[in-house]
């Protein structure tokens, strides 16, 4: 057991330091530029030196790296620590470039893969229906083929970024007489034409992260379609192999219980600092057992990919873990900001024009991690993937007779 | 960076785990529990045989020389089966003179208590809870006299680590005059525990610093490790019961209520796996971040262990109620486990004043 990266990766992270240091922030006039035309410029760059779109091919616009995780680890420790622009988060990097990789024609990556790992394409993902939710294969937006261009209508929701979006993959029933799973296909629309419309929800924290989509006679090209007709099932389960950050999501969940920490040296009970109640002590030493045991398990993640092992059962566990943690977190910040709970965290709790109180962020997190537990993926139904593919429980009985 | 096992270590395991289900099989383990003789001597030379007499003592007194990982591996594989014996108070025993004895006393006890000539044991809580080093009040001093509470397997051990006033640590002999020992009609039946009571016993203080609180954080890690093993064996336990036990025509396991339930218990007890590695391998490497996660550690695993051998008894429905039923051994592992040598709430408080 060794949890040091070596001296081989000591030297690659100072050549990460030092193209950083010649490379980020820009200098001059490419420094005037907006933010997101600097990150392109930038990533440009980076992915010419080999540290962006690693497992993506040069041939579309990738640096095409041996797949190592510690180099992709170090190379994400010390991007974040400039604050330099790393690989565009977000759906069209995480699911569909790699995707397209795998299943996409020529063309497509041509056109489509360049321009999404720079971040110069950005993507929306048209899954969830209002009447599809975890049942997602019942969905009904339905596409028919005219001439030599599909003809779309229907409704997605819970649509992030499809306000800004350039294009839309889409689960699509195109082949209505065939079974619930194998009726769909997996088009690609651009999202600027008539026939889109995009209204924002506005969520409890009065935020705007989602959208309805409304589709009416959209029109895409016929072959703007990825894998067969009656496939687009199979394609959106493609296992895509990329280099899985697993200990950036317990950096996250350290870094948010020290930020409760902090506020626990801050907030006061009973005149003293609510860090030396021992109610609270207690609660806040509960929480970091969790806090450590899943930090540990980014450890053995990583380990497990780099010996090129599956992960098991703790792979399935990753974002029910951190989403009950951060439920946790959020719960006792809430008990620790006294009276300024009641003020609403878009508000940031100013009295009528004065400056924040500090406490609209822990408002904020008492929801969001609400919408956390249900996004990507709800709660119950991870508990369904751990019990069925981790604990080898059966499916359940009524999906068992829906097909 | 690898933050796993070794071949050698889970080979360690595999032969460990071997052992127990050719000697601790459902029915031995019933016929040990429900026995009233608080020491299987067979068995325990059994575990001899296979070196877990001294893990963790130098090769060059007899023993395999290996770390604390290595014997919370052994622990965590203990705790799985149930295994009853001494195992946890005598690795303690032989740490704490490996650690902080005198030429002398490593030459005249180490060898004995690898090849189990010697069954060793530790002396620790106190009354009112004082399990730690910082608490201790009882006097050591050429000799012993005052009472020690649950003592691991006291009324067959030779050997007595006794921990005394000041953060020391004293050898007594068990036979020696002025030592009583007093059975504890203990929850736990695999892992018996004595009161004993030191009347002018002669003692030898054991010279080294420090001797103690690393004695503690092995055996905070080894409980947590132990509360591993059989907070897996509980979420296994339930998870067969699902895939047997049948109702409305179909196993249970069908259910969506059961199924989070046992998800729930599994998502409480793998994650902490290598929070238990972590904290065996800075015992190692790492001393000084040693006592701040054998206690965080400790007040995890053995309240997810308390936790799941409830939640294993709830799944297994009314037969999970009763004596018949095995998981009432594990339950009864965990009550042990959580409070021995402090509880969780008590080291969090510790682990608390890192921050």
């Amino acid at each position: 057991m060794d949890l040091s990266y070596g001296p081989e990766y000591d030297t690659f992270r100072e050549e990460v330091k030092s193209f950083l240091a010649e490379h980020w922030p820009l200098q001059g006039e490419e420094a005037q530029q907006s933010f997101d035309d600097q990150a392109i410029t930038f990533r440009r760059r980076a992915i010419e030196a080999g540290y962006l779109a690693r497992s993506t091919p040069r041939a579309y616009g990738g640096s095409e790296q041996e797949s190592d995780p510690l180099k992709a680890q170090v190379i994400r420790e010390e991007f974040g620590r400039a604050r330099a622009p790393g690989d565009p988060g977000g759906i069209g990097t995480m699911m569909l470039a790699p995707t397209l990789l795998e299943r996409g024609e020529t063309w497509q990556k041509e056109k489509w893969v360049p321009g999404t790992v720079l971040g110069e394409i950005a993507w929306c993902q048209g899954y969830s229906e209002p009447g599809s939710g975890s049942d997602l294969a019942s969905l009904k937006t339905r596409g028919e083929l005219d001439g030599d261009e599909w003809v779309i209508n229907g409704q997605k929701i819970w649509t992030s970024g499809a306000v800004t979006a350039d294009f839309m993959f889409c689960l699509t029933r195109t082949e209505p007489e065939a079974s619930k799973h194998a009726g769909i296909s997996y088009l690609l629309i651009d999202m600027k034409q008539p026939g889109i419309d995009v209204r924002p929800l506005k969520q409890m924290n009065g935020g705007s992260h989602f959208n309805e989509v409304f589709m009416n006679d959209v029109r895409t090209p016929s072959d703007w379609i990825v894998g067969k007709r009656g496939e687009g099932w199979l394609v959106s389960r493609t296992t895509l192999k990329h280099e899985r950050n697993s200990i950036g999501n317990a950096a996250m969940t350290e870094a948010s219980f020290k930020g409760l920490l902090r506020l626990a040296k801050q907030a006061e009970l009973d005149g003293r600092p609510a860090l030396e109640n021992e109610g609270i002590r207690q609660r806040l030493a509960t929480i970091e057992g969790y806090v450590q045991a899943h930090k540990c398990s980014g450890y053995r993640q990583l380990t497990h990919q780099l010996r090129g092992e599956e992960a098991g059962l703790i792979g399935l566990m990753n974002k029910l873990h951190s989403t009950n943690i951060n439920q946790e977190i959020s719960k006792l910040a809430f008990d620790l900001l006294g009276d300024d709970a009641m003020l609403d965290p878009e508000g940031g709790g100013a009295l009528m024009g004065a400056a924040p109180r500090g406490s609209e962020g822990w408002v904020n997190l008492y929801m969001a991690s609400l919408g956390v537990a249900i996004a990507g993926g709800t709660a119950n139904i991870q508990r369904n993937v751990i019990g069925e593919r981790g604990l080898g429980l059966p499916r359940d009985y009524y999906a068992q007779q829906s097909k | 960076m690898d933050f796993g096992l070794s071949e050698e270590q889970a080979l360690l395991q595999d032969t460990v785990g071997q052992f127990l289900a050719n000697e601790n099989d459902p029915n031995q383990l019933r016929a040990r529990f429900d026995s009233e003789e608080r020491h299987d001597a067979p068995f325990w030379n059994g575990m001899i045989e296979l070196g877990l007499g001294g893990l963790m003592v130098p090769e060059e007194f007899g023993g395999a020389g290996l770390e604390l990982l290595d014997a919370a591996l052994v622990a965590e594989t203990l705790g799985r089966g149930a295994a009853p014996g001494p195992f946890l108070g005598h690795t303690l025993a032989a740490l704490a003179i490996a650690s902080g004895g005198s030429d002398a006393q490593k030459k005249a006890w180490l060898p004995k208590l690898a090849t189990g000539d010697a069954l060793g044991t530790v002396a620790l809580g106190e009354d009112g809870g004082r399990w730690l080093p910082d608490q201790w009040e009882l006097k050591a001093n050429g000799s012993v006299s005052g009472l020690k509470h649950y003592v691991p397997n006291a009324s067959v051990a030779d050997l007595i680590v006794v921990g005394s006033a000041g953060g020391g640590l004293a050898l007594v002999e068990r036979a020696s005059a002025g030592v009583e020992t007093e059975a504890y009609a203990g929850a736990d039946r695999t892992r018996h525990l004595d009161s004993v009571r030191f009347d002018g016993a002669a003692c030898e203080a054991l010279p080294g610093e420090g001797a103690a609180s690393r004695l503690c954080d092995a055996g905070l890690v080894l409980l947590a490790a132990d509360a591993f093993g059989g907070a897996s064996r509980c979420v296994e336990m339930s998870v067969d019961y699902a895939h047997n036990r049948e109702q409305f025509g179909v196993t249970i396991g069908h259910f969506q209520a059961l199924k989070h339930q046992l998800a729930n218990m599994a998502l409480e007890v793998e994650p902490a796996r290598g929070l238990l590695w972590y904290a065996a391998h800075v015992f190692d490497k790492a001393p000084e971040e040693s006592e701040r996660m054998a206690a965080v550690a400790k007040a995890h695993l053995t309240d997810r262990f308390m936790a799941v051998a409830r939640d294993a008894v709830e799944a297994h429905g009314g037969i999970g109620y009763t004596w018949e039923c095995d998981v009432q051994i594990w339950f009864k592992r965990a009550m042990f486990d959580r409070s021995f040598l402090g509880s969780p709430s008590m080291h969090r408080d510790r682990a608390a004043r890192h921050w």
